[in-house]
């Protein structure tokens, strides 16, 4: 049990994207899935790695994914650069997360 | 998009881009620099700790007008467990000096003021323009760029790629590999904003003096990584980092385990009624030296953390990402003069120089603890930290026992949950690597 006092509830990570600015280029994510077959142990572990939250797994055991709160770091080419799961470019210029302060 | 022909275009406007992009300019070239963010700094994340000597010696007077958020006084270094911090402070006086070593400050902020500095100097930059690939000629050599906007090709005689750890063009050119889930830390991050006096009261602190907080222990749960606090004017920077494949085999969460430090008894306290006004994530480069890819060739060079620059030992980044886009300026504008062109040969005069300087040779130095950070992670983040906290309790609680007896108990807990030889050994490599 880490530092948290029993009884504290996680606040959720769209809570914390809630703060952020993003200008989102509707229809248009940077990001795209491209799998055949089942979802790599890989592309799996982004449910809980990616820092946003926008992995999620379905009932079927499918990966979903949504870009509105992602932050570009780039975590989830990395860990997928081997299965080639995941399409990844920039946000058009200008697009993607605006870090008031970074 | 634009028809004339630069000496040099910069991609990317982060420290190393800006470094670079100045440092031609002064030096009379004609420089055109792309940035994919609406502003140069919105797509930056640091801690962030500006270290004065690499910004000195691009612009020394950066005092003068600077966006510089407090100067460090006081360091401290600390080993936690879920319940307990043993702590390493360094505090002195001689840090309120006229020309401070170190600064705490707002990355989005100054990277605005750099960026101006970098337009005055006479670079035309370019934001809200994301480069998509490097132009070649028929023999391979870099020419110029493609962007995203209409009709958006570059020219010039070199590009320099200081586009980041994230850095597409240069790994889609196959100029480098992409990065390994071993060989990058994931750090997220919070600005908590506090009333001036409030920071000042809670941290002991006058003026402009501020202070660093580096954390490492059962924090990470059995993760390589480390956490931070720091300072700011009217804010504190709260943020923690682990290797990508620790993330991925542990399946905790940035976000869970940025609350829990948060709600560390140690850190609680300090961040108590604050305001949080954003959350950030961001990639360090944590393979060292043996991750540096190559770092130039025909018509390219790489700066920054897209040339892996970071120095994970002593948390330094941004010092050698500064260092590296001067280095690179420097052999570019020395080319010039020479009337030498920019190919592989040639630069590789970027490589003697950059041998020559306390980035190759900090990083040569360490160049074996990532491995060693690697294998023993689990002791040295899980294990230690708690045996290390448990001697203190024992050695500080009074209780009637002799102290003979709590020394044999100290060593005795040390020796049961690592054998002696499991000691020395993590000594010797940890030695090993270090030298």
């Amino acid at each position: 049990m880490s530092g948290t006092s029993v009884g504290t509830v996680l606040p959720k990570v769209e809570e914390k994207l809630f703060q952020n600015r993003y200008m989102v280029d509707a229809g248009r994510p940077h990001i795209r899935l491209s799998i055949n077959g089942e979802p790599s142990a890989a592309l799996r572990s982004l449910v809980t790695t990616c820092p946003a939250g926008c992995y999620t797994d379905n009932e079927k055991g499918q990966i979903e994914l949504v870009t509105d709160g992602c932050m570009e770091c780039g975590t989830c080419r990395v860990v997928t650069a081997k299965t080639g799961e995941i399409e990844w470019q920039y946000p058009r210029g200008g697009y993607g997360v605006l870090y008031k302060f970074g | 998009m634009i028809e004339e022909k630069f000496d040099a275009i910069v991609v990317g406007a982060g420290a190393s881009g800006n470094a670079c992009a100045y440092t031609m300019a002064k030096l009379g070239l004609k420089v055109l620099q792309l940035e994919r963010g609406e502003y140069p700094g919105s797509k930056n994340v640091q801690g962030a700790i500006l270290y004065a000597d690499a910004l000195e010696k691009i612009i020394p007077d950066f005092r003068d007008d600077a966006p510089l958020e407090r100067h460090i006084v006081e360091q401290r270094q600390w080993t936690m467990t879920d319940s307990a911090h043993v702590g390493m402070h360094f505090r002195s006086e001689e840090f309120n000096e006229d020309r401070p070593n170190r600064y705490t400050i707002v990355r989005a902020q100054f990277d605005k003021w750099f960026s101006r500095k970098v337009r005055e100097a006479g670079v035309t930059l370019l934001c809200e323009t994301t480069v998509t690939e490097l132009l070649r000629n028929n023999s391979g050599a870099v020419i110029g760029v493609r962007t995203d906007r209409a009709d958006g090709v570059a020219f010039a005689n070199i590009v320099v790629l200081a586009e980041g750890v994230n850095g597409l063009v240069g790994q889609r050119a196959g100029l480098r590999d992409v990065v390994t889930p071993e060989s990058v830390a994931l750090a997220v991050k919070e600005m908590h904003f506090l009333p001036r006096e409030v920071i000042e009261e809670r941290f002991n602190l006058k003026g402009n003096e501020g202070v660093v907080i580096e954390a490492m222990g059962t924090i990470t749960k059995g993760m390589t990584g480390t956490a931070f606090l720091y300072t700011n004017a009217e804010s504190i920077s709260v943020g923690i980092g682990c290797l990508v494949s620790d993330f991925q085999g542990t399946g905790q969460t940035p976000y869970g385990l940025l609350e829990a430090f948060k709600n560390h008894p140690s850190i609680k306290s300090l961040l108590a009624g604050s305001e949080c006004k954003e959350y950030a994530a961001h990639l360090i480069p944590e393979g060292g030296y043996k991750a540096i890819p190559q770092l130039y060739g025909d018509g390219w060079l790489v700066v920054g953390d897209a040339g892996q620059f970071v120095n994970a030992v002593h948390r330094e980044g941004s010092n050698l990402a500064m260092t590296t886009g001067r280095i690179a300026g420097e052999t570019i504008a020395w080319l010039k003069v020479r009337r030498d062109a920019a190919t592989a040969a040639n630069l590789s005069e970027y490589q003697r120089r950059l041998d020559a300087s306390f980035v190759m040779k900090d990083l040569k130095k360490y160049k074996n603890i990532p491995d060693f950070l690697h294998k023993s992670g689990a002791h040295l983040f899980g294990l230690y930290p708690r045996l290390i906290a448990q001697a203190a309790q024992t050695w500080f609680r009074v209780d009637g026992k002799d102290k003979r007896a709590k020394e044999s108990e100290i060593i005795k807990s040390f020796t049961r949950s690592r054998s002696l030889s499991g000691l020395l050994g993590d000594a010797f490599k940890l030695a090993r690597a270090w030298r």
